[in-house]
């Protein structure tokens, strides 16, 4: 079972959230085309790696922030209350690498 | 004769040592007619229908390990076609009508065994479901029966229709063609009958790249074994088409999760079919070496690692022990996850893509295993005919734009 760090409660066991998908997905404009109406629908990265989520700890305290995660080993590399901007994936690989 | 009384006397006072290779493991050519990529059950079908029914023999089938190591030799291997919608219904009887006679078409023993697929209601809701589900399987000419508890019970010996129960249970459909088959013979069974077509299977070999036309349409793959050309390329990587499609510069409607299942200490027979659950999130069935196989869910999001957490399959226990009572004390030997695609709609892709030379056969998810002699076949006629097959055509990859969406959500609900 993971750990997951939420940003006001610290880390939580997995069974306290709800995952709720890739994060940064814009919701297209009413009039967009279907193509773009569907590649924000249905299309995901599902990245083999570093993926930026959103998760929900409704168990706890309720709120939705964004957490990074390794999806071959699971570990998170850190989480941020919504809006707030964080490092990018490919920030967060490089900074793994250097280290 | 390969396989006789005589040679199975001679080996086992040899040790087993001396069994022939059942299918050629070639270096790579560097040309092929059509490439497969990936080695599961569906890939290996895909080629061998190729080589056998559509008189295209120069195929190669790459595979990144070894065959079968990815879902295919991970299931649970469930085989049922009472799905809802009609185009579902097509597609997955059309396989299941492979599965009748595919051991004698391969000449492999796969042990499909139609011991019938049980789908337990819980509860008013569970049997308005089911039965909308049966009466809509009939029309299509699918084989399905509504069993009271009784007779549920009276089909299944030791399961639990107490009134006291959680979740009790109020009847249940069965669908006799039903039943399991072994996988990994699934697998040899077509990789044998593939080679001796002259399929080239090459194991060890990760796609790593495509190469290009320069009018776009598809020229080859790059490889872990060096550069293949190939003007049609199958790609039927299960877990990993994002990945392989990434290559080729395009996006999937797909994400990809841990699913996992257990196994326990062989037992004596006790559990004569397949018995399913929907609501409560469940299913078992028992091999023919005696483990009882069972079924659990997907986490909630994207993984690569092949584990899953420990509370899903302890909550499928829950469920098993609630209906099972008998079982309480078994233990469990081992489990496991795979890593299964899935799309919004639970339905599979299978067709062209906007890429001329390449197709794609993926978005299984949990219930593919079902599908291997189908898929296959239909990958293979698509790719022979350079457009989709008619059963296939409503699972197209554009259906996603076109709002085409094929909703089995509620037939797979349980991941099997
Ligand atoms: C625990 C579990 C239980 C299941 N239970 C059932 C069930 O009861 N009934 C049912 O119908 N379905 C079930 N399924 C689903 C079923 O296993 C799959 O849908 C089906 O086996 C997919 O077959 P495949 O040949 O497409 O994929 P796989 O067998 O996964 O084959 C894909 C192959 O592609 C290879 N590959 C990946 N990347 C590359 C690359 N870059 N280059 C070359 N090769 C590559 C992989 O190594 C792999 O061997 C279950 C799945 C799991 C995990
Ligand atoms: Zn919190």
């Amino acid at each position: 079972m993971l750990l997951v760090p939420c940003p006001w409660c610290g880390p939580r066991p997995e069974i306290e959230f709800v995952a709720a998908g890739e994060a940064g997905i814009a919701r297209p404009a009413p009039d967009a085309d279907p193509a773009a109406l569907a590649e924000a629908l249905y299309f995901r990265s599902n990245t083999k790696g570093l993926l930026a989520e959103r998760w929900r700890h409704v168990h706890g305290c309720g709120r939705f922030f964004v957490a990074v995660r390794d999806t071959v080993s699971d570990r998170f590399a850190g989480s941020w209350p919504p809006g707030v901007p964080h490092p990018s994936p490919a920030e967060l690989a490089a900074g793994e690498a250097e280290r | 004769m390969r396989f006789s009384f005589l040679s199975l006397l001679r080996q086992a006072f040899a040790g087993h040592r001396g069994w022939p290779e059942q299918w050629r493991s070639p270096e790579p050519k560097r040309v092929y007619d059509v490439v497969i990529v990936g080695g599961g059950g569906h890939g290996l079908a895909a080629a061998w229908y190729l080589a056998s029914e559509f008189g295209i023999r120069d195929v190669a089938v790459l595979e990144r390990g070894w065959i079968g190591s990815g879902n295919s030799g991970r299931n649970t291997t469930i085989v049922r076609s009472n799905y809802l919608l009609e185009e579902s219904e097509a597609l997955y009887d059309h396989s299941l009508k492979l599965w009748e006679g595919l051991s004698q078409a391969l000449n492999y023993n796969v042990m499909f065994s139609p011991r019938g697929v049980m789908m337990l209601a819980h509860g008013h809701h569970d049997r308005v479901v089911l039965t909308r589900h049966l009466h809509a399987n009939r029309l299509a000419g699918i084989d399905s029966e509504w069993l009271e508890p009784e007779a549920a019970r009276a089909f299944c010996p030791g399961l639990n229709i107490s009134s006291t129960i959680r979740y009790p249970i109020v009847g249940a459909t069965l669908q006799r063609r039903g039943g399991v088959a072994r996988h990994d013979a699934v697998v040899w069974g077509f990789a044998r009958a593939a080679s001796a077509l002259g399929v080239d299977i090459v194991e060890n070999c990760p796609v790593t790249g495509f190469l290009r036309n320069p009018d776009g349409s598809i020229a080859g793959v790059e490889t872990g074994r060096g550069t293949i050309r190939a003007k049609r390329i199958g790609v039927s990587v299960a877990g990993h088409t994002s990945q392989v499609m990434d290559l080729a510069g395009l996006r999937m409607p797909l994400e990809s999760y841990p699913l996992q299942a257990l196994v326990s200490e062989p037992l004596k027979p006790v559990i004569s079919c397949v018995v399913l659950s929907n609501t409560i999130h469940a299913y078992i069935s028992q091999s023919d070496k005696g483990d009882l196989v069972i079924g659990a869910g997907t986490d909630q999001y994207v993984s690569y690692g092949q584990n899953g957490g420990p509370q899903i399959t302890a909550h499928t226990l829950d469920a098993i022990c609630e209906l099972f009572p008998a079982l309480r004390r078994v233990r469990m030997m081992r489990n496991w996850g795979g890593i299964v695609d899935n799309t919004v709609d639970r339905s599979p892709i299978l067709g062209t893509t906007p890429i001329p030379g390449l197709y794609v056969n993926c978005g299984w998810g949990t219930g593919g295993f079902k599908a291997t002699p189908g898929a296959g076949h239909l990958l293979a006629a698509t790719i022979a005919r350079g457009e989709p097959h008619p059963i296939a055509a409503p699972f197209s990859l554009d259906r996603f734009a076109r709002g085409r969406l094929i909703d089995e959500a509620a037939a797979a609900a349980v991941a099997h």
